[in-house]
């Protein structure tokens, strides 16, 4: 057998457990009789045995939490999905969404006539709802399909669903003035106009009151 | 063990990222011994197998459950390391010393701290030398010879994690032993 090429491929394919049972007959007969395959095969297992005893090296202390704490951030939609399997309650309420959002839609293409959530003192003309010189609404104020006008005060939030807020007729004589700086109402102006800001609206409103019904708890 | 993996893998794909720190914290020291024994340097090393674990969250869509978790994952890690290693050529037979030394400050220092008995830190110095001598290797030799030396690794699935063939594997491990009994011997 010739040392260099055949011997030694065998004891390679003994240490990778390749050996059929015939190679290993073949290579233990050779290495009875030659010392310098003898050799070689010891300096070969010794080898392997220094390379096995530098041992595993461990990971840095706090590997896991590095790696953690760098991982992308979890999509959102994917925690939501995974909160709602894990409450079907809250699953219950986002169908009741769903059914709700649906709805909304009907209405915003439905209801076309102009109405407004409170009616003393108040005149609506052509489209637009009139706050009237004089007049003082306590409360907030909500008008559907029409502008609104206020000449008079409104202590609250107004929110003006398909519809502007035209200036008081006072206007002109304010002139070199910025009327916007002018508050006729003390509290928030919404002005909702396009369907996704009107289902928006909805759904803010809608969350509102769960957390508020929440809290009553 | 494996099962409890396929069953964290599962979870995590569903989105839930905290399964993930169970996958982490049963491989973190196979492939940071990996990616150390490949690299040779202990930063390098974090993070390089930090850079693993992350890729292959990013990344867990595409892995099949029927497969071995571990191949895939500590191919995602080899090559990292090669990667790397590529782009340090142009100093890198000036390097391989250093980075050798490197090692054995690692070493050295561990001995300094626990003031070992004489064996062992003649044991550390042999292992610091085994190791240097292990990154002395040509890259392709070096990675299979990791591979095949971390928990006895079958060659097949060093083939799969190198993504060459099996045959090659026997090769470079053979030569790459071959090598480091040159080496080795007078130890
Ligand atoms: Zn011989």
């Amino acid at each position: 057998m010739d040392c260099n090429k055949q011997a030694v491929a065998l004891m390679h394919k003994y240490m990778d457990g390749d050996l059929t049972q015939e190679e290993e007959r073949r290579l233990r007969h050779h290495l009875q009789a030659c010392s310098t395959c003898q050799n070689h095969f010891h300096e070969l297992k010794k080898t392997t045995t220094l390379i096995k005893n530098t041992g595993p090296v461990s990971a840095p202390k706090n590997f896991t939490s590095n790696v953690m704490a760098n991982l992308p951030k979890e999509k959102k939609k994917k925690r939501y999905t995974r909160f709602l399997q894990k409450h079907p309650i809250l699953t219950a309420a986002a169908v009741f969404f769903i059914l709700m959002f649906s709805s909304v839609f009907t209405t915003w293409n439905q209801d076309q006539q102009v109405t407004v959530s409170k009616q003393e003192n108040l005149e609506i003309r052509d489209n637009t709802v009139i706050v009237p010189e004089g007049v003082t609404v306590n409360g907030d104020l909500v008008v559907r399909n029409g502008d609104l006008r206020i000449e008079g005060q409104i202590n609250g939030d107004v929110t003006i669903i398909n519809g502007d807020i035209i200036e008081g007729q006072a206007d002109h004589q304010l002139e070199g003035i910025d009327s916007s700086t002018l508050q006729a109402y003390s509290g928030e102006l919404t002005e909702v106009n396009k369907i996704h800001e009107w289902v928006w609206y909805q759904t803010k409103n809608a969350i509102t009151s769960i957390f508020s019904f929440g809290s009553d708890e | 063990m494996e099962t409890m993996i396929k069953q964290k893998i599962k979870e995590v794909k569903k989105g839930d990222q905290s399964a993930f720190e169970d996958i982490v914290s049963f491989y973190q020291n196979k492939v940071y011994h990996i990616c150390f024994r490949m690299i040779g340097n202990a930063y390098e090393a974090e993070d390089l197998a930090q850079e693993a674990f992350i890729r292959a969250y990013t990344n867990i869509h595409t892995f099949d459950n029927r497969r071995k978790f571990s191949t895939w994952l500590y191919r995602i890690a080899t090559n990292l390391t090669i990667d790397r290693i590529r782009k340090k050529k142009p100093d890198y037979h000036l390097d391989a010393q250093v980075r050798g030394t490197e090692g054995l400050d690692m070493y050295s220092q561990l001995a300094a701290d626990q003031a070992l008995p004489e064996e062992e830190v003649e044991s550390l110095e042999l292992q610091t030398y085994i190791h240097k001598e292990i990154l002395a290797l040509p890259p392709k030799y070096r990675s299979v010879i990791v591979l095949r030396y971390l928990d006895e690794l079958p060659l097949q699935d060093i083939a799969e994690i190198l993504d060459i063939p099996v045959g090659t594997v026997k090769t470079r491990v053979h030569r790459g032993r071959e090598a480091l009994r040159k080496k080795l011997r007078h130890v």
